[in-house]
């Protein structure tokens, strides 16, 4: 029997190895989603307080959906289905094509979806916090509506959306541990495997809880950063 | 032009509707042709791939899942709520160890994913096996429907705990100094002034908190509970058939859309008191 810092130990013997690439998939996953997720989040909220009635329709369509499906049905929905309807379009053009999917790409696609759903609805009230005479300004001056979205409308989208958009990050680092179920190598993947071959179960998903909280205060640490620094740009009023 | 008519001519109107084909008109419309189209996709490959027998082995095997998802949820949030007392009184108390603690369990449930708290339940409690056998608790960790609902009632019980300190905090402290002076103790400041108060800024909170239980319970399905997503996993693993994610994703929709209503129904009726 081996001791517990031996399977903790780096190299042939211990597991650390394992468990820090898995951690590093896990937060590779997370910050490859967030860019994708903010930008679809954002155009859905710009959707969504827009003044014609089928872009609403359209986008409240999409949180209500994304919101209300569990995490792990959405995320078997497209690891099982889009291939068949991939699968079906590429065979109308090549007959003998098959599709294999990757699952690092299929937790990307539907963590993004989940993370857009809940930033949308951030983006939104952090939107309906602008007062409109901050649009009517811009226009003043003569700033077309993109100019003076980009330079006048999201840097103070950004200072009143960044709490929430925090709590949407921890919730997608959390989330990237479903992706495990459909066989991607991070964190809590890797944390069962060493389980399963050492018999260890509690030490190895002690583990696997402990670098999720490491993350979590990692990054706190890092948003707080940003806080300061977003705070310390804001006119004074 | 005389000033007179300026000044009409400035009073404030809506905006005229827009006419024509803006371009916001032109994207939603064919965003809202993609969704009628995917709907539309979905409901006639469901009725193409429609197979009575199938859904006559797997349809009752679905609603037994639901009583399981139903009454797991239920459980888990009644424990945690009744757990989540003593939680958020170390968290509000003076006591330094107390609230330390009281933070740190927080912490843990709120910062790890729901699914390791799940594997750390079910699987971890292997290595205790010789001293829950001697506790005679090895019976009760030994149905994956139990250790289920032990870490549900954890992990909600931390969630819980936070809004229920939020929701005492928000009420004024003149109310608990009020109270005083009219010589009512603690308890029943808390029980008579401060809860009723209290409850009507958590039912919202309370309510997400329902719906975030009833969609992580999906979870459960892998380690092994035959919940609604369990049995869906279950009938996919026998015929390779999508449509058993299908019907599922219909299903906790439907349940979701029905709490969301509901919570904002209740919501509407219990504070007309504070409508101006």
């Amino acid at each position: 029997m081996l001791s517990v810092w031996t399977l903790l130990s780096w190299g042939p013997d211990g597991w650390l190895d394992d468990i820090v690439s898995g951690a590093a998939v896990t937060v590779l996953l997370a910050l490859a989603t967030l860019p994708i997720g903010l930008t679809i989040g954002f155009f859905i909220a710009l959707g969504k307080q827009s003044e014609e009635p089928s872009l609403r329709i359209a986008a409240n369509i999409y949180t209500t959906i994304f919101r209300g499906l569990p995490e792990l049905v959405t995320l078997f929905l497209f690891f099982f289905g889009g291939p068949l309807i991939l699968q079906y379009l590429i065979r109308l053009v090549r007959p003998e094509a098959t599709i294999d999917v990757n699952a690092f790409v299929a937790g990307m696609i539907v963590l993004a979806i989940i993370f857009s759903a809940y930033a949308s609805e951030v983006f939104l009230s952090a939107f309906r916090a602008i007062p409109k005479g901050q649009y009517e300004g811009g226009y003043a001056v003569g700033l077309s509506y993109g100019q003076t979205m980009r330079k006048v409308i999201l840097p103070q989208l950004v200072r009143i959306a960044f709490p929430g958009l925090e709590n949407c990050w921890l919730s997608l680092l959390k989330d990237t541990s479903l992706v495990s179920v459909v066989g991607l190598a991070e964190t809590l993947r890797q944390a069962g495997v060493a389980a399963r071959v050492t018999k260890h179960t509690f030490l190895f998903f002690s583990v696997a809880a402990v670098v999720f909280l490491i993350l979590a205060v990692v990054s706190s640490l890092a948003t707080g950063a940003i806080q300061r620094s977003l705070s310390r740009r804001e006119a004074r009023r | 032009m005389s000033v007179a008519a300026d000044a009409k001519s400035a009073v404030e109107r809506p905006p005229p509707r827009a006419r024509g084909w803006p371009r916001s008109r032109v994207i939603g419309y064919v965003l809202i042709g993609i969704w009628i189209a995917a709907g539309g996709g979905i409901v006639a490959y469901l009725v193409w791939a429609w197979n009575g027998e199938l859904f006559a082995k797997y349809g009752p095997s679905y609603l037994e899942g639901l009583g399981v998802t139903l009454s797991l949820v239920g459980i888990s949030i009644v424990l945690g709520a009744i757990l989540s007392f003593p939680v958020a009184y170390a968290r509000m108390s003076k006591n330094r160890i107390l609230s330390g603690l009281a933070y740190c369990y927080v912490y843990f449930f709120r910062g790890t994913p729901l699914l390791v708290q799940a594997f750390l339940v079910y699987y971890g409690v292997g290595s205790f096996k010789p001293q829950l056998e001697m506790v005679g608790l090895w019976g009760f960790f030994r149905e994956a429907f139990n250790c289920g609902v032990f870490a549900f009632a954890l992990n909600t019980a931390a969630y819980q705990a936070e809004i229920l300190r939020g929701a005492i905090e928000s009420v004024p402290r003149g109310q608990w100094e009020g109270a005083a002076s009219l010589g009512l103790h603690k308890l029943q400041t808390l029980w008579k002034i401060i809860l009723p108060q209290a409850l009507v800024v958590a039912l919202r909170p309370y309510g997400n908190e329902l719906i975030l239980m009833i969609k992580a319970s999906a979870i459960v399905a892998i380690i092994t509970v035959y919940d609604l997503m369990g049995m869906a996993k279950l009938t996919y693993s026998r015929t390779f058939d999508i449509q058993a994610y299908i019907w599922v994703a219909v299903v906790y929709l439907v349940i979701v859309e029905i709490l969301r209503h509901g919570i904002e129904w209740i919501e509407r009726r219990i504070t007309i008191h504070l409508k101006r």
